[in-house]
């Protein structure tokens, strides 16, 4: 059994651990979708970056810087800057208007069946397109990171989609956080070892890191090429580079304070003052590792090499293969671990985030009413869900299968989050005119525009030319209508429209009525829901 | 009569309301201005931003790292507005409470 295998069970173990023992916690409502409100502002710090800092951070950025320098650091900027949106915004008034999913503030002016449906549409929607990209990435990864033990990409992403269901069904909120928190450790901790190694490699001399990076050479095309990575302009190209960074730079700032799987983290904390807490504890670590990626990338770039790299499984591969070469095999194989770890931790968020909004919004308020028959009903139905999303996505990513072009999907989820979400949250949060046809088309348009924009960008939509392999090929073989890649500058602008034309549209005393107690609760916490 | 309105017209309610929107939305246009400066100023004046501040740390760099001090700076910030938005709550919340009391309203 290779080392990295041996860490990789060692995890496995270990959280199964915390899966059994969250199960026996987590009977009951509240126990189960929110982890009986008792987690503490630290502990959902850690959890929130657990379940935001996904292994398209730690090794697609890394990878970014590696291959193309400054670039792929204006990535880990918006990661972190998005979070004083969630911060100022909405982490407060969501804990203290709701209960389980963002669609609860949204129900408490406006009418309950109309806008938690369209919510969980929503919900779904991001859900499933960022668990799709976690799931085909993972495979990937994992079946890379293990290939000395015979794992291909369909028993990775088989493992990893059962692990994530057991957490899920068994575990409840209180699993996955726990969970998340130990990853968030583990990420933590191999990154600043991984940076602080790189440091040491260059003398704790950060001059020379950057005169390093100043002049890295690679092969391209047979040719010797050298390059300056401290300057921006290697990844984003014109024509369209600038209108695209600013278009991905929107879907961040404004779409990680819709991130369904993110937004229900606020109701396993006892009131609106730990949320806020909690936000500033993850603002410090998100905030430490993304800057670290500085050191991984360059350090990547610098002492492992774009080729070495590109013959050994690709940009993904960067920070692995940097443990690799600065610390040896025992090194690689915890860095992987680590990989793997953060993996699971974000697929265990986002299937709870979709069962919850399932359970709660669909299945009880939209279809029942918003009564139970049977007492536990809904949390059943969660876990069926959690179950069946699991098994959906196991069976898409081994469908797409390893070589599928599926990176844009990551941006296209914020891209949903912050045209269709963020605009309804604020607007119901502070807008006293808002009403229920606002909701319904601010949500309609913002996911309708930023899907139907991506399946005519590049990233859907191109020529491909023979060179390409078969399962990376576009989708659709024509030449593009939209030239960005990101759809947010349009999208986003377009959600909020749509919301405050649908309000100004249409006449709703009662929501207008409910103003009021919203924000009284909004602001003072009175009447929020309790932990248990 | 609700519980609601009495705190939402009060006048201590009203000035926190006031104080904490201007607060928020001042910080809000302060840090959305300062991050889209950053695309904006790498995609359409890169010579500009490729210069070198010291060694080879260029402007681009910089102003992207420096992202990451006003993101905290301004975090701590309104962590203080907020400890104090707090206080006023609570008192506020006390006094109703004591008026509920006295006329045997809501909880």
């Amino acid at each position: 059994m290779s080392l990295p295998l041996v860490m990789f069970l060692a995890f496995v173990v270990a959280t199964l651990g915390i899966t059994y023992w969250a199960a026996g916690r987590s009977s009951g409502e509240s126990a189960y979708f929110a982890a009986g409100r008792r987690i503490t502002g630290w502990q959902n710090g850690l959890a929130i970056s657990g379940d935001y800092m996904s292994a398209a951070s730690f090794l697609g950025i890394a990878g970014l810087i590696a291959f193309y320098g400054y670039d792929g650091f204006m990535y880990s900027v918006g990661f972190l800057v998005a979070y004083l949106t969630v911060l100022l915004l909405v982490a407060e008034p969501l804990r203290n208007t709701g209960k389980y999913t963002m669609a609860d503030v949204l129900a408490y002016r406006l009418r309950a069946r109309p806008v938690r449906a369209w919510a969980s549409i929503s919900t779904l929607t991001v859900s499933t397109f960022y668990m799709i990209a976690q799931m085909v990435g993972a495979g990937a990864l994992v079946s890379l990171l293990l290939s000395d033990s015979g794992i291909g990409y369909a028993e990775a992403v088989t493992g990893v989609g059962i692990l994530m269901i057991v957490y899920v069904v068994f575990g409840g909120m209180l699993a996955t956080t726990w969970v998340q928190i130990v990853k968030a450790v583990l990420l933590m901790s191999g990154t600043f070892l991984l940076s602080t190694l790189v440091l040491a490699h260059f003398r704790f001399d950060l001059g020379a890191l950057f005169d390093a990076a100043a002049s890295v050479s690679f092969q391209s095309n047979g040719a010797t090429v050298t390059q300056n990575f401290m300057e921006p302009g290697l990844y984003f190209k014109p024509p369209y580079g600038a209108l695209d960074l600013i278009s991905l730079g929107m879907a961040l700032i404004f779409g990680t304070a819709g991130l369904p799987h993110i937004l229900i983290r606020f109701y396993t904390v006892p009131d609106g003052k730990t949320a806020r807490v909690s936000v500033f504890w993850a603002m410090l670590l998100i905030g430490a590792f993304y800057i670290m990626t500085t050191f991984l990338g360059f350090g990547a770039a610098t002492i492992v090499g774009a080729d070495t790299i590109t013959a050994n499984g690709g940009t993904n591969m960067s920070a692995p293969l940097l443990a690799q070469a600065l610390a040896g095999d025992v090194f690689f194989a915890f860095i992987s671990a680590v990989a793997f770890a953060t993996i699971l931790a974000v697929v265990a968020g986002l299937t709870i985030s979709a069962s919850t909004s399932f359970a709660h919004d669909f299945y009880s308020n939209v279809l029942h009413h918003g009564k139970e028959r049977k007492p536990g009903e809904e949390v059943r139905v969660a876990r069926w869900t959690a179950f069946v999303v699991g098994a959906l996505s196991i069976l898409i990513a081994i469908g797409l299968g390893p070589n599928a072009n599926v990176a844009f999907l990551v941006g296209l989820a914020f891209a949903v989050a912050a045209s269709a979400n963020l605009p309804v949250i604020v607007f119901s949060l502070y807008w006293r005119r808002f009403t229920t046809r606002g909701a319904v088309w601010g949500l309609a348009a913002g996911l309708v525009s930023s899907v139907g924009l991506i399946l005519v960008s590049p990233s859907f939509m191109g020529i491909d030319g023979p060179e390409v392999a078969e399962g990376a090929r576009r989708m659709i073989q024509a030449s593009t209508w939209y030239p960005l890649k990101n759809p947010g500058i349009v999208s986003i602008p377009l959600g909020f429209l749509a919301a405050y034309l649908g309000s100004i549209f249409s006449d709703e005393p009662s929501a207008d009525a409910k103003y009021v107690e919203l924000s009284v609760r909004a602001n003072t916490g009175l009447g929020a829901e309790k932990a248990t | 009569m609700n519980h609601w309105d009495p705190i939402y017209q009060s006048p201590d309610y009203r000035r926190m309301i006031g104080q904490k929107t201007r607060a928020v939305v001042v910080m809000t246009v302060f840090f959305v201005v300062y991050y889209f400066a950053l695309p904006v100023l790498v995609g359409y004046w890169p010579d500009l931003m490729s210069r070198r501040l010291w060694g080879n740390v260029t402007l681009a760099y910089a102003y992207a790292f420096s992202q990451f001090l006003m993101a905290w700076a301004i975090a701590y910030l309104y962590m203080r507005y907020a400890d104090r938005f707090d206080r006023t709550t609570a008192r506020i919340l006390s006094d109703v409470s004591e008026a509920a009391q006295a006329s045997q309203g809501g909880k």
